[in-house]
């Protein structure tokens, strides 16, 4: 019965398994098997060689790379101190008023990002909403709140509210009513509590919001384009570029893998450092 | 036990919106004593302990601590601290570090703490070794004296119990208990413990205090409630017990029924005319009168065996009396009754294990 139950198991993940394995590993494959092909190649048939590293650290690269991932730390950052107070009052405090925040933020998903993007464009824009409304009634303007860094963050935590929001929220479902209580008996303070208690135990649900934002924010173009504009460039901007304006698929792919490699490492780090069971004193 | 009150509560209020589920209140818990808080379950008592330790304010009414008033003091500064039902350890923290919990909030140096913790661990009869177990490595009993341990490290005024035992199965429930007691003895600590249980009661306590219904139906040494209730509610609720409406009449005797109180008796009660009063024996003190009996009891039933229950340590007997009134009877075992089901007997027991419980 036992072996029958893993056979169906089995059986049962095979369509899955097929689909990743064709939509998610085959394309890996190609753009880790285009990195170490030479300059400006369209096929796979040449002798591999680095030279698409050594290209990369050559043209400064890094610097994208560190706007990306210096970007998508500060939007982490800000969305957790965000999202924390909203999510454990969903968690916690709001009881029919949780169901109406999540189709909220979760509506908002339906719209496409580019299009919110642009309306927030519209908005910030010089003779935008904003600016237009305040010369219109003061007849002084500015140059508007695009294309600077800030407002590039702003558009991060904007776009990735959803995917701190509703991991914290779980992750703080998680700690026993009764574990805080004893904790403030037994004489620690609001503060305490929430240091001692709250955020170990919803420390998965901490883990998975900042590594889904962040890995989504480094790996974000469209924020830093749209809102952005040429005020930065972050490293997915450069893949981009790489393979289309560039023709240089060997040094698009190698720069992509640099991004795979280092945010592939940090969200290993970060899931291996969370034990689902042991913080939740679950194995048995 | 000296008679130094250390906690009292005077006209105590909770209101839950329409709701009173505690109506004006008063207790006394002395220095050192052991006291049981039992009631069925919606009689407020897990309210009244919440109040106690301040995760509730109440609607009305004062706590005082040692003469303090602290009824409106954040549960984080009083001096008390409470086991929970579920034991609220924290899961993410080793045996060692649920102990010294308190200790750390307290800011005490971590080798005093460890020091603290393995003393605490000696007390509560758990190997040293567990100072770096996980929670989820201990069994139920374990975490027990984990929660225990804790609690007392925390060196309260006194210690509030929520029901603690109630989820464990009966023989470890029945060892805790002793041990329990026995850290009470030991510690000389004021112990409230709330339970639902009579028996876990009856087995720790100084004192129990009954609730009914957001009130204290009767407060007293476990004897007195057991052998002395002040109500149906209490006769009840302290175990088997066989309850006899009396009328008494001009002349001195009260019929119950199936028997007649003599007057002796009913002067005795200091019963009159009219009283409405009610008769109460327990089932351990009526016996089977038979050809064996030297003595006339005091007062007789005739009735019909309808069943027998063994108990383990007693015998239980279910009879049915002439005028239809149903009976308990317990024996001891070497007591038991010989013959068959529906055989007709005779009961009987003595006028002193009587106690009359007066009011409707």
């Amino acid at each position: 019965m036992e072996r029958l139950d893993r056979r169906l198991g089995a059986l049962c993940a095979t369509p899955m398994l097929l689909l990743l394995g064709l939509t998610f590993l085959a394309p890996l494959v190609v753009v880790a098997a285009f990195s170490i092909m030479p300059e400006k190649v369209f096929d796979l048939w040449h002798q591999p060689d680095f030279s698409a590293y050594v290209e990369v650290i050559r043209q400064g690269y890094w610097t994208s790379v560190a706007w990306a991932l210096g970007m998508a730390l500060v939007a982490t950052v800000i969305l957790f101190l965000i999202c924390w107070p909203l999510a454990y009052a969903m968690a916690k405090v709001y009881r029919r008023f949780t169901l109406v925040l999540t189709i909220g933020v979760v509506l908002s998903l339906f719209v496409s990002e580019n299009i919110r993007l642009f309306g927030w464009v519209l908005t910030l824009m010089k003779g935008g909403l904003i600016e237009g409304h305040l010369r219109a009634w003061f007849g002084t303007g500015f140059d508007g709140l695009l294309y600077n860094v800030p407002v590039i963050i702003f558009g991060l935590v904007y776009v990735y509210l959803p995917f701190m929001l509703f991991p914290l929220a779980q992750g703080i479902a998680m700690i026993p009513d009764d574990a805080r209580q004893a904790a403030y008996d037994l004489g620690a303070s609001r503060r305490r509590v929430l240091w001692e208690i709250d955020l170990p135990l919803a420390a998965p649900g901490i883990v998975v919001g900042g590594l889904l934002t962040f890995v989504l924010a480094a790996g974000a173009i469209a924020e830093s384009k749209l809102l952005g504009g040429q005020a930065v460039i972050v490293i997915a901007d450069d893949v981009e570029t790489a393979f289309t304006y560039g023709q240089n698929w060997p040094l698009g792919s190698a720069l992509a893998m640099v991004l795979i490699a280092i945010i592939g490492s940090i969200a290993i780090v970060g899931v291996s450092r969370i034990d689902l069971d042991a913080i939740m004193g679950r194995r048995r | 036990m000296n008679q130094n009150v250390i906690l009292q509560i005077a006209g105590l209020y909770k209101r839950f919106g329409d709701f009173t589920a505690l109506h004006s209140i008063d207790l006394k818990v002395h220095d050192g004593e052991f006291l049981a808080i039992v009631g069925p379950s919606g009689s407020g008592k897990t309210t009244l302990i919440r109040l106690f330790v301040g995760m509730d304010e109440p609607t009305d009414g004062t706590i005082w601590l040692r003469g303090q008033r602290i009824d409106t003091v954040p549960a984080n500064q009083r001096p008390t601290c409470m086991v929970f039902q579920s034991l609220a350890l924290f899961p993410h923290m080793t045996v060692g570090q649920n102990i010294e919990f308190p200790l750390k909030i307290r800011g005490m140096k971590p080798a005093e703490r460890t020091a603290r913790a393995l003393e605490l661990l000696d007390l509560l009869r758990l190997p040293r070794s567990y100072h770096g177990k996980r929670i989820h490595q201990c069994s139920g009993g374990e975490r027990q004296r984990v929660a225990l341990a804790r609690a007392l490290a925390f060196d309260p005024e006194i210690l509030f119990f929520d029901e603690p035992l109630s989820a464990l199965d009966y023989r470890l429930r029945k060892t805790l208990e002793k041990e329990l007691k026995d850290l009470h003895a030991r510690t000389g600590k004021t112990f409230v413990y709330i339970t639902h249980s009579l028996e876990e009661a009856m087995a720790m306590s100084d004192r129990i205090a009954i609730m009914r219904a957001g009130k204290f139906e009767q407060i007293a040494p476990a004897d007195d409630i057991y052998n002395r209730p002040v109500s149906r509610f209490v006769a009840e609720f302290m175990g088997e017990v066989n309850l006899f409406p009396l009328t008494v009449e001009e002349s001195g005797a009260a019929s119950a029924g199936s028997f007649t109180l003599p007057p002796r008796a009913t002067a005795r009660f200091g019963l009159v005319a009219g009283d409405p009063a009610t008769l109460m024996v327990r089932p351990e003190y009526i016996g089977f009168v038979g050809a064996g009996t030297e003595t006339e009891p005091d007062l007789s039933v005739r009735g019909r065996v309808l069943n027998e229950f063994n108990l383990g340590s007693r015998f239980q007997y279910e009879i049915e009396a002439e005028d239809g009134q149903r009976l308990t009877v317990e024996t001891q075992r070497d007591e038991r009754f010989g013959g068959a089901i529906g055989d007709t007997v005779t009961l009987g027991w003595a006028i002193d294990h009587c106690h009359v419980i007066r009011g409707e």
